[in-house]
């Protein structure tokens, strides 16, 4: 066995040959931006020796205090409680106080490139506005509404069952890492986002709370709401404090049937009308559920790539007349249609 | 090598509108020996939007899928990202859960079957790269793609969340995937490296939120032919429908003229084993592959 002195034996003292033990060399291609002085950003190189316990945020400061004192980001708890720090390595999601800098040189290499959550938001280095953030975010009422008895006799009990329902999402620390994550927020600006949504499933599921209706109208809308997500489960893996925001997502989908606040509309119809031919087939029905979603009228959109869908041999006809019984049957199809009845457990 | 045997959950694509999907896959087996049982009793996995509407019924039938893979005996494998996560989703959920597994099993005892756990779930993809294996992919190469830069577009469901797919699924890291990459390697075309390649092609909005759909496939698009991709390779049906038929559509909300011939990850495989471009169904794309017809066969 190996002493604590023969471990620290490589530190030599002669400075100028330090060569530390499970050190790597690391460059930080860092962006830089001031919003108020710089037409563009431009990106910096940082090379630095990156010890095995460092994690990204000890990378941050060692940037700010050992080469360029005006390197500006966003740091308090060094905790992963305050959710200030998030921002972006390589395009993923990290939450710098907790991520260790040498497991993503292993993923990514030698080189990391530092960005902010949101280059297009970005004030200064790896300062962000994250206006938009808080705004969707107060959008979905993220608390407790309830009247409550300024004279209780007791107090407000929760089963333990109860509870779990919210606890993983009551963990959120509104990093805003699954939000800059989410290509969709990128491109709808209407959209609430994924931790709006988990929050607006945290209140909705608190028994105490009396605003469920609210928000599921809020969030069954077509634009801001959960339908426009294109579940590429960015969110999931952007979480650092695994809260699987995609998860909360889809029980908003279903509450949103459960408790008849989903209207029948393109989406809604699209979801549902699986079912459609899931019984007559066992397969989905291509071409059904797109009329079936959009309404004979609204097929017109879809006529164009209908056409050239047609012309490449992709829509077949086994009964002369396209879109008729065009959909191949599976095996045991009367054990699909009887799971069907016995297990459906919504309706639009 | 023992012969690799599989049960395949087709999906609803394959039987429909990309049967070429269904015969490249095929035809890369008969070419690599591996046997393939055809699950015809399998249903469709939800697609992950009869998810949203009925969370438990998604489960029951998923179920009933997997049940026809355990009675065989063997690894069910997918041709579809998103059959692939749906079916996944549902043996963890099963796996993990037992009182939710007693309650799905409850139903499937109505039609005479159960669940057991049994069978392990993955995506062809990996069956070939992690089964059959890379170097032995490089043997049986005939027609080598060198005269190509292809740009591997991985699609979302065979990459996150990673959880689903560290066991059984390949384990990409999701923000550094490689395996497509390697297989395009493997038969000798050049890799296209571009930031698009593990991000969404927006199929799954395509109906209610058609302009983010169009945006997000169109980012990737133009990403890849930025980098001088002569062709995109997908293991997803959807990934591929969307880029395939709806290119035109894309290159207007993009404004940019986009003229990219997706392929179906088999299809590549099978071109490079020496399938005929009729063989693998290149007739059934809307963007054509013309380049392929005339240098590579």
């Amino acid at each position: 066995m190996s002493t604590q002195a023969e471990e620290f034996e490589p530190f030599k003292t002669d400075e100028a040959e330090v060569t530390r033990p499970d050190t790597v060399t690391v460059t930080l291609k860092t962006f830089r931006f001031n919003a108020e002085t710089d037409y563009l950003p431009h990106y910096k190189h940082y090379t630095m020796e990156v010890g095995k316990d460092e994690l990204i945020l000890d990378l941050l400061n060692r940037i700010k205090w050992e080469h360029d004192g005006s390197f500006s980001y966003r740091r308090s708890c060094r905790h992963g409680i305050c959710g200030a720090c998030g921002i972006k390595v390589n395009g993923r999601a990290t939450l710098a106080c907790k991520q260790n800098a040498l497991e993503l040189v292993k993923l990514f290499g030698n080189e990391l490139l530092i960005e902010p959550q949101n280059k297009k938001r970005a004030v200064k280095d790896m300062i962000i506005d994250k206006k938009d953030f808080w705004e969707k975010h107060a959008a979905v009422t993220p608390y407790v509404v309830a009247d409550v008895d300024p004279h209780p006799e007791h107090e407000t009990k929760q089963s333990i069952d109860d509870f779990h329902k919210f606890l993983d999402s009551d963990l959120c620390i509104q990093c805003g890492n699954c939000h800059y994550a989410c290509p969709v927020v990128e491109v709808n600006e209407d959209y609430l986002g994924p931790a709006a949504f988990n929050a607006a499933y945290r209140f909705t599921v608190d028994t105490r709370d009396e605003a469920g209706k609210e928000r599921l109208e809020l969030t069954s809308q077509i634009g801001p709401g959960v339908w426009d997500c294109v579940k590429c489960f960015e969110c999931a893996e952007a979480c650092p404090k695994e809260i699987n925001p995609i998860e909360k997502i889809t029980k908003l989908h279903n509450m949103q049937f459960e408790q008849g606040v989903a209207k029948p509309n393109v989406a809604t119809k699209h979801a549902e009308g699986f079912l459609r031919g899931m019984k007559k087939y066992g397969y989905l029905d291509e071409a059904d559920i797109v009329s079936y979603s959009e309404g004979y009228l609204g097929m017109y959109k879809h006529l164009k790539t209908a056409m050239k869908m047609m012309k490449a041999g992709k829509i077949h006809w086994h009964s002369g007349i396209p879109f008729i019984d065009s959909v191949p049957k599976i095996k045991n199809l009367d054990e699909v249609q009887k799971l069907i009845e016995i297990s459906q457990t919504n309706t639009l | 090598m023992s012969q690799l045997h599989y049960a395949l959950f087709t999906g609803c694509t394959a039987k429909q509108s990309t049967p070429e999907l269904l015969s490249s896959t095929l035809a890369v087996a008969d070419k690599l020996g591996i046997k393939i049982t055809i699950l015809e009793e399998a249903s469709c996995c939800g697609a992950s939007h009869l998810q949203d509407f009925d969370e438990f019924l998604a489960h029951v039938l998923n179920a009933r899928n997997i049940c026809y893979a355990e009675k065989l005996g063997l690894t069910m494998i997918t041709i579809c990202n998103t059959c692939q996560l749906n079916s996944a989703m549902t043996k963890h959920a099963l796996d993990t859960d037992p009182d939710l597994k007693a309650r799905v099993n409850e139903k499937l005892a109505e039609v005479g079957l159960e669940y057991k756990g049994t069978s392990e779930i993955k995506h062809f993809l990996y069956a070939l790269i992690e089964d059959y294996g890379l170097e032995n992919i490089k043997d049986k190469v005939e027609v080598p793609l060198s005269n190509f830069n292809i740009a591997p577009f991985y699609g979302c469901h065979n990459i996150r969340p990673s959880e689903l797919h560290h066991d059984a699924n390949g384990g990409e890291n999701p923000y550094n995937p490689t395996s497509l990459d390697q297989l395009i390697d493997a038969l000798e075309g050049h890799p296209v490296d571009y930031s698009h390649k593990n991000k969404c092609c927006g199929f799954h909005v395509e109906l209610q939120a058609n302009h983010t759909s169009e945006v997000l496939a169109g980012n990737a698009m133009v990403d890849a032919i930025d980098n001088n991709a002569d062709l995109m390779v997908t293991p997803c049906p959807l990934c591929h429908l969307k880029m395939d038929t709806y290119q035109d559509d894309v290159g207007k909300v993009i404004g940019r003229d986009i003229e990219l011939p997706v392929l179906h990850m088999p299809q590549m495989v099978a071109l490079a084993l020496g399938c005929t471009p009729k063989e693998i169904g290149l007739n059934f794309h809307v963007q054509k592959a013309t380049q392929l017809y005339t240098e590579a066969v």
